[in-house]
């Protein structure tokens, strides 16, 4: 059960406002992508979309000795930066692990909150879903 | 060391590859980079060194985001001469619509060993201009390919008619940062699908070996074959090149320095050398399965390499197989 149906006007008013809130408090906050389908609890609160490789789970095999990214070497890759906080923080540890599914490009620059709200960031591919659990 | 038997893992798509390590033979993969050329000649020169030293050849895809023969069209050639191939696929250059197709097209050209990858960024190559797709990271192809093979359909959920039987590879990098989180990664590919593995390139075996004994913490070498990444180095210039501008390739100074101090006219021989002691050190190590060897476009250097490394000549995995058959089954025909 969800607690906002997607298509209503509540859905839809609730958009206009939150959009504008999520989008520049995530943004100064994490240099959020606003990729609509948030997951930056289980990213040691480090948004997965700055990676130019746009990995969604974990860093790359370029990243530099120094810990710094492959494409833009004067920066620290995000993935390195996020798997740190993982650790310092006190709820959500261990989610670091978990497999994300590939990115619904639909969502991109709609509201990630409203997505949560109404499930729609929890729709995956049928064949994704089909292969839980197996070996 | 003798590689522990395994075959009591699923059995995934019966490649040579597969069958090799299956029988616990120490297997030996080898990188064929694609020529500039649309002339298959030049592939199959390179090929007919490779083939007789290696149980299965891997076809690059663009690597270092440079534009060659691509990975499919490179293995449909290697196929017509019937060597045994692993094709490479990166995200890099294929959203997840090109991934899906290519992989069915590829196991009906009788590609039955795959590599996923995320890729090297466009910005690594020559035409770092390029718009970057990366719609899919190496995990997602992992399961996708996975899910193709083991549900039969499509991510889509769209039912295929024959699912393509591939044996899924994936790379890791055991010396890129977060070094201690690095096993981990592998654990997750295993978990998106992989049954075996190719290490980067390994020039510092101790990191390596602590990489090893945190995957074996971790279960993995009962669940995926790794093959160690190796390499011989052309030159001290080379090698300092490679690490400045090879992505994910680590290099220590001790190296370098013992090239440096090698005439210019032993360069070779001692990269070569330097190539077959971390060969004979990774392959004391438990839990590793075989090696792959990347010498880019100096092919002609890994057969001596494999000779001097003891690992020729290869063992075909149908003698162990047999072997097998007749000690569990000495009547059956």
């Amino acid at each position: 059960m969800h607690l906002l149906n997607e298509k209503s006007v509540t859905a839809r008013v609730l958009d206009r406002v939150l959009l504008p809130v999520e989008k520049i408090s995530k943004q100064v906050v994490f240099d959020c992508r606003m990729c609509g389908q948030c997951i930056l609890h289980e990213t040691g609160l480090t948004c997965p979309m700055r990676c130019p490789k746009n990995e969604r789970n974990g860093p790359c095999g370029g990243v530099h000795p120094n810990g710094n990214c492959e494409v833009f070497p004067d920066k620290p890759c995000v993935w390195v930066q996020g798997i740190e906080r993982a650790q310092r923080l006190p709820l959500w540890r261990e989610h670091i692990g978990e497999l994300h599914p590939p990115v619904d490009w639909r969502l991109k620059d709609t509201s990630s909150w409203i997505n949560l709200f109404t499930g729609r960031d929890q729709i995956h591919p049928k064949g994704w879903d089909a292969g839980n659990g197996n070996k | 060391m003798q590689a522990m038997e395994t075959s009591d893992r699923p059995l995934r798509a019966g490649s040579r590859l597969e069958r090799v390590l299956r029988a616990g033979l120490f297997a030996v993969t080898a990188e064929l980079n694609p020529p500039d050329s649309s002339d298959p000649q030049q592939v199959y020169d390179a090929a007919l060194v490779l083939s007789e030293v290696a149980d299965a050849i891997n076809a690059t895809d663009a690597s270092g985001a440079n534009t060659h023969m691509s990975s499919l069209g490179l293995c449909a050639v290697l196929l017509r001469a019937g060597y045994e191939v692993v094709m490479q696929m990166s995200c890099r250059d294929r959203n997840r619509i090109a991934l899906q197709g290519d992989l069915l097209g590829a196991s009906a050209l009788g590609v039955k060993n795959v590599l996923c990858l995320t890729g090297d960024d466009v910005t690594a190559g020559d035409q770092p201009e390029a718009k970057r797709v990366f719609d899919f990271d190496s995990m997602h192809l992992l399961r996708t390919a996975r899910i193709m093979r083991d549900q039969g359909m499509l991510l889509s959920g769209r039912k295929l008619t024959v699912p393509p039987r591939v044996f899924l590879g994936a790379a890791e990098n055991p010396f890129a940062p977060p070094i201690r989180w690095r096993a981990q990664r592998l654990a997750k590919k295993v978990e998106a699908g992989a049954d075996f593995i190719q290490t980067q390139y390994i020039f510092d075996v101790n990191v390596f070996r602590e990489f090893m004994a945190h995957a074996r913490d971790l279960g993995l070498p009962k669940r995926v074959y790794i093959l160690a990444g190796v390499g011989p180095l052309r030159s001290p210039k080379a090698a300092e090149f490679m690490r400045a501008h090879v992505p994910g390739v680590v290099i220590p100074d001790s190296i370098i320095e013992r090239l440096k101090k090698t005439p210019r006219e032993h360069w070779q021989e001692e990269g070569m050398n330097i190539c077959v002691e971390i060969i004979q050190q990774v392959r004391e190590i438990e839990g590793v399965a075989g090696v792959h060897v990347m010498a880019y476009r100096q092919e002609h250097v890994v057969a001596e390499i494999i000779h001097r490394a003891g690992l020729f000549p290869r063992i075909s995995p149908a003698t162990v197989e047999a072997q097998k058959k007749s000690a569990y089954a000495p009547l059956a025909r």
